[in-house]
């Protein structure tokens, strides 16, 4: 197994890890019976990783959301679906590779899948553009969820990016208008949209493909209005207030449970997603599949209004008039 | 003749006057061109739309300038004039989000970054929404997206075309995601307005960027903006710092972005109006609305 790269937080637990390989090899060289230490070491990492994760700050939960190992989208839709066909292009001259999508199948269920998608490695990652997608991403994003719309394919979306890309060629082909476009076109859709933020969400860049009857978020994933990086040299004007930023703005399942915007939020294994990506996956399928069941007990029509009235109540205003904190409060 | 007559006359006819940085601070009546450095009598500036002269350098305009020029006069009924701002996550960055609300309040004595409301323009009815850049940089919160969601929900109920002035950073940082879903709750209200085949105007201004950009700014039937208005997604020195070069020549203003075909056509401040009714006009827009 290849070594998964730690972050800061997890050090504590290196030395206890060191521990437990050293006893083992002791127990393959010779005849000590180590198992009760074994165990008992054993025993004591899990609670210790489990008080970390428990414990993470917003920032941590960044790290984690970000990590190179943690599932992307082409790995939840692989073990998700029975079978399934990725498709390309935008059919304006463009394929984006930051954002992936395509038909498939879950038992007799055929769906359209799509999503941002971030690279393994260096390499990988120059090619996907580190999952910020192009007006072109967001355009074939839209084809495929009017091909859903067409045959009647219910939508699973996947929301893991830093931001759309911002670029010259970005603006030149008017990544504005492309996001724009999915925000107005997707109250359209006559099917069910379910939309999870795998890893983070950032941005127009993750609403771009985001406007769903229900959103479903990981614990420890993350979806923020703008980077907290970019939000603590704006208004701390000092890059080196991320972390405060990150506090501040509110980013994480619960918080964003509580004001309204996300609808579930996923356990994750103890020691994140990318410790243990199939069973991350499995927890994915279950939700999906049993919040698909409750929308399609739904009419179209039923389930338009309804995906309006969930996104007609966001917001904190407070009407002098009616002095009452409306709508959602 | 007083002497202020006097002197916006001599204005009027008078060839261009050039001053130096001394006359520059004076007592306000005059005004000086940040491009081309004419200095007009202020009056003159406004009774021609903050409009320069010398150069058509468009001037930033407030919301109540912005309506005395596209409504017609006394026709302006505002809504929701009451709906103003609350701090749902408590923020506080170098300044606390209900402090900056407050002084904004004083200085603007406006709610929030957008006055709303339905009017006549040329005799044609309207529902106008003009944002303004004054307040915390006409940024969208919860208000301006509730707001601006009510006027064309309204706008829908009576059958009249939308019409809305945008001037904006972006999304307001301090509301959080509660901020960025105002972008799809206000495209959300204009699909309905659309699919009842209402007209919808947006008119860019400068600035518009960011997620004003990316959700209603560039959803209208016809795109129009202001001369050399900045428009854009993505802010430049961002792009600058993938990019690590220099951005092109007249990059994200109003004229790139029309020769990239984002934007239908530029209309002059001072035509505005007479445009606006004509573009009304051919889309069978009436003095009355049919029942
Ligand atoms: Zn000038």
């Amino acid at each position: 197994m290849a070594r998964r790269a730690l972050l800061e937080f997890e050090k504590p637990l290196v030395e206890l890890e060191e521990q437990i390989e050293q006893i083992r090899q002791l127990a393959r060289d010779s005849e000590v019976d180590v198992s009760q230490q074994l165990l008992q070491l054993e025993t004591l990492a899990t609670r210790r990783r489990k008080d970390i994760f428990d414990a993470l700050t917003p920032s941590q939960k960044i790290q984690v959301a970000r990590h190179p190992q943690r599932p992307s989208t082409l790995d939840y839709i692989q073990v998700i679906t029975d079978e399934w066909l990725e498709l390309h292009g935008d059919r304006r001259g463009s394929d984006d590779r930051a954002l992936v999508g395509g038909v498939g199948r879950i038992g007799e269920q055929g769906v359209v899948l799509l999503g941002h998608q971030k690279g393994r490695d260096t390499k990988e990652n120059v090619a996907r553009n580190f999952g910020m997608a192009s007006p072109g991403g967001y355009r074939k994003a839209m084809r495929l969820m009017e091909h859903a719309d067409r045959f009647r394919l219910p939508i699973l979306s996947f929301i893991d990016t830093p931001g759309a890309y911002a670029g010259v060629l970005a603006e030149e082909q008017g990544q504005g208008e492309a996001i724009a476009v999915n925000l107005r076109e997707m109250f359209r859709l006559r099917v069910p949209i379910l939309a999870t933020v795998i890893g983070e969400g950032g941005s127009g860049g993750a609403l771009g493909i985001g406007v769903a009857d229900r959103l479903l978020m990981f614990e420890h994933s993350v979806y923020t209005v703008a980077s907290p990086e970019a939000c603590a040299s704006i208004l701390w004007r000092d890059a080196g207030k991320a972390s405060t930023a990150a506090e501040a703005l509110k980013i994480t399942g619960p918080d964003l449970l509580k004001l309204g915007i996300v609808d579930l939020v996923l356990p994750e294994p103890s020691g994140g997603n990318h410790s243990a990506p199939l069973q991350a996956a499995e927890t994915l399928k279950s939700a999906l599949l049993e919040q698909l069941s409750e929308l399609q007990g739904l009419s179209e029509s039923q389930l338009i209004e309804q995906r309006y009235a969930k996104f007609r109540r966001m917001g904190r205003v407070l009407d002098s008039e009616s002095p009452i904190a409306s709508p959602s409060s | 003749m007083s002497l202020f007559d006097w002197f916006a006359d001599r204005q009027k006819n008078a060839p261009t006057v050039r001053v130096t940085q001394e006359q520059e601070e004076g007592d306000g009546l005059w005004s000086k061109c940040p491009e081309c450095s004419l200095v007009v009598y202020r009056k003159d500036l406004v009774a021609n739309a903050s409009v320069c002269k010398g150069c058509g350098h468009h001037n930033r305009i407030d919301s109540p300038e912005r309506i005395a020029l596209i409504a017609d006069p006394g026709s302006f009924e505002p809504m929701d004039t009451g709906l103003s701002p609350t701090d749902p996550l408590a923020f506080k960055d170098r300044r606390s989000y209900a402090d900056r609300i407050r002084d904004s309040q004083q200085s603007t004595g406006l709610l929030d970054a957008v006055v709303t409301g339905i009017c006549r323009t040329s005799g044609l009815p309207l529902a106008l929404g003009v944002m303004d850049f004054r307040f915390m940089g006409g940024s969208m919160g919860s208000v301006v997206g509730e707001k601006l969601t009510r006027l064309i929900e309204t706008a829908t109920a009576r059958r009249i075309p939308v019409l809305i002035v945008c001037a904006s950073g972006g999304a307001r940082m301090q509301e959080g995601m509660l901020s960025l879903m105002q972008m799809a709750k206000i495209s959300g209200a204009l699909e309905r307005h659309r699919q009842a085949e209402l007209l919808y105007l947006p008119l860019l201004t400068y600035p518009t960027t960011g997620g004003v950009t990316a959700s209603f700014a560039m959803l209208g039937d016809l795109i129009l903006a202001e001369p050399k208005a900045l428009i854009g997604f993505a802010g430049r020195r961002v792009i600058e710092q993938t990019l690590r070069e220099k951005l092109p020549e007249g990059f994200q203003t109003a004229e790139y972005l029309r020769d990239h075909g984002f934007v239908d056509a530029i209309v002059d401040r001072t035509e505005f109006k007479a445009t606006l009714a004509s573009l009304l006009t051919m889309h069978g827009c009436r003095e009355t609305v049919p029942a």
